[in-house]
């Protein structure tokens, strides 16, 4: 078969655009979401209380400005199977685990680079004028630091997230779901057979990161503080 | 290349983490990699700086293009590295040219970026002292604008050259070679082989960090004002 016979062999599979069935784009597609967003909100309540801390208190500087250096230099697919061997060797769930773990420590060194570079670069007029009103240091940092570094964060989530979809997919060859890198990696496997599906899976993957990243630009412009937009737009 | 498959360790050596047994006995098969991962990351780099240069080019001469390069640049930055290689499989198949294309594809957005903005931070005056000495526009760009846009062209290479360098891991999907095939071979043996996964990904880090090191030097050594203006 040609590749474009099995490209819409493919297509033309009922099944793939049935929603409960486990081989189609719709459930894939969701349980690719899921596996990121889940990765993405416990990084975040990891990393972000601990950068917006560190921030307000210019503690931890060289940690904020070298930890996105090393999170480049990790290969996530060899931290993904690296996890898959501890959980291997410590008898964990190894279709869960290892890609849940290598997700969370993938996606932290944004969040954590761009909350803190968020915190630091607001006036510090701005933090003083809050003490001076009577703002207890947790009130200054919840109610005044967050909320203005909120569009820095967001780009760091952003970043962070990108990422994810990507690593999720690579993170089939391990995960037994695997979203949308299912169809890839199971593609490769059928050899010279699979390329429609290869193409099908690979498409998917790049169109759902491509809607996820003007999903977050949307998303940005709609939580920047109205006070700071107005202040952007003037510049 | 074909290459002998790596030996497999006596069943009753048990698994330690980390033996250099392994190590030694397969060393040909470990240099042979690292010089493959080297030059795929080095073709890739390469071509995407060459990409760069010319789209850098196109956008300091019509200022218009720049936001669109950028946003198109920006676009293909997003694309995730396995689906990139597999749209590709089918037109190229499994190939080195497969993995070359998203490889330089992902320098784009930080190179272009950075020649732009280096060239741009060239202060006017400069830029005047050389045409009133009679200096042409292109003689002005390659002479003295892109030496002195180096330093932020170097900066981006450094970042480019990282990122690439942890990427290159994934072409082992594609049957490439490269360190890769340590971290999936690793755990495609019998009984799972701790050492090769550390091999691979220990390997790919430590060249990362080379290769920057490397880079900033040679920063130094290219661009050695940026050392006195401090």
């Amino acid at each position: 078969m040609s590749f474009f016979d099995q490209l819409n062999a493919w297509l033309a599979d009922p099944n793939r655009w049935s929603w409960t069935d486990k081989a189609g784009v719709p459930y894939r597609t969701l349980e690719h979401l899921r596996f990121s967003l889940l990765a993405l909100a416990i990084a975040a309540v990891l990393t972000i209380p601990l950068a917006l801390w560190l921030a307000h208190y210019r503690r931890g500087a060289f940690l904020a400005s070298s930890a996105v250096n090393i999170g480049r230099a990790i290969p996530s697919f060899g931290l993904i199977i690296l996890f898959w061997f501890l959980a291997s060797r410590w008898e964990l769930d190894t279709t869960f685990w290892p890609l849940l773990l290598a997700l969370v420590a993938l996606a932290m060194p944004p969040l954590f680079t761009n909350t803190y570079a968020g915190v630091v670069s607001l006036e510090q007029e701005t933090v003083d004028a809050a003490r001076g009103t009577g703002h207890r240091e947790w009130q200054i940092m919840l109610r005044l630091e967050f909320p203005l570094a909120s569009p820095v964060i967001l780009a760091g989530a952003r970043v962070s997230f990108l990422q994810l979809i990507a690593t999720v997919a690579i993170g089939a060859i391990v995960n037994d779901g695997g979203g949308l890198g299912r169809y890839i990696v199971d593609g490769f496997a059928l050899g010279a057979q699979g390329y429609g599906q290869i193409f099908a899976g690979g498409l998917a993957a790049v169109l759902l990161a491509l809607l996820c990243d003007g999903a977050f630009a949307l998303i940005t412009r709609w939580a920047t503080p109205r006070g700071l937009a107005l202040q952007n737009a003037r510049r | 290349m074909h290459l002998s498959a790596v030996t497999p360790l006596a069943a009753d050596s048990g698994p330690p983490i980390f033996q250099w047994k392994w190590v030694d006995r397969n060393a040909d098969d470990i240099v042979q990699r690292l010089v493959e991962h080297v030059s795929l990351t080095g073709v890739a780099l390469g071509a995407g700086l060459l990409v760069s240069i010319g789209l850098a080019l196109l956008s300091l001469r019509f200022r218009w293009s720049y936001g669109f390069i950028l946003s198109a640049a920006g676009a293909l930055y997003v694309i995730p590295s396995l689906g990139a290689f597999a749209v590709l499989v089918p037109f190229f198949g499994l190939s080195f040219v497969s993995a070359v294309i998203p490889l330089a594809t992902y320098t784009l957005l930080i190179l272009v970026r950075n020649i732009v903005t280096g060239v741009d931070q060239v202060p006017n005056e400069v830029r005047e002292a050389a045409i009133g000495m009679g200096y042409t526009r292109g003689r002005l760009l390659w002479q003295i604008e892109l030496p002195l846009a180096l330093p932020v062209v170097i900066a981006g290479l450094r970042v480019a050259a990282v990122t690439t360098i942890g990427l290159v891991t994934v072409t082992s999907m594609l049957g490439l070679g490269g360190l890769g095939y340590f971290i999936r071979h690793g755990i495609q043996t019998a009984t799972p082989n701790p050492t090769e996964i550390i091999v691979g990904v220990g390997l790919s880090v430590v060249l990362a960090v080379v290769v920057d090191l490397l880079l900033w030097l040679s920063e130094r050594v290219l661009a050695p004002w940026t050392r006195k203006a401090r």
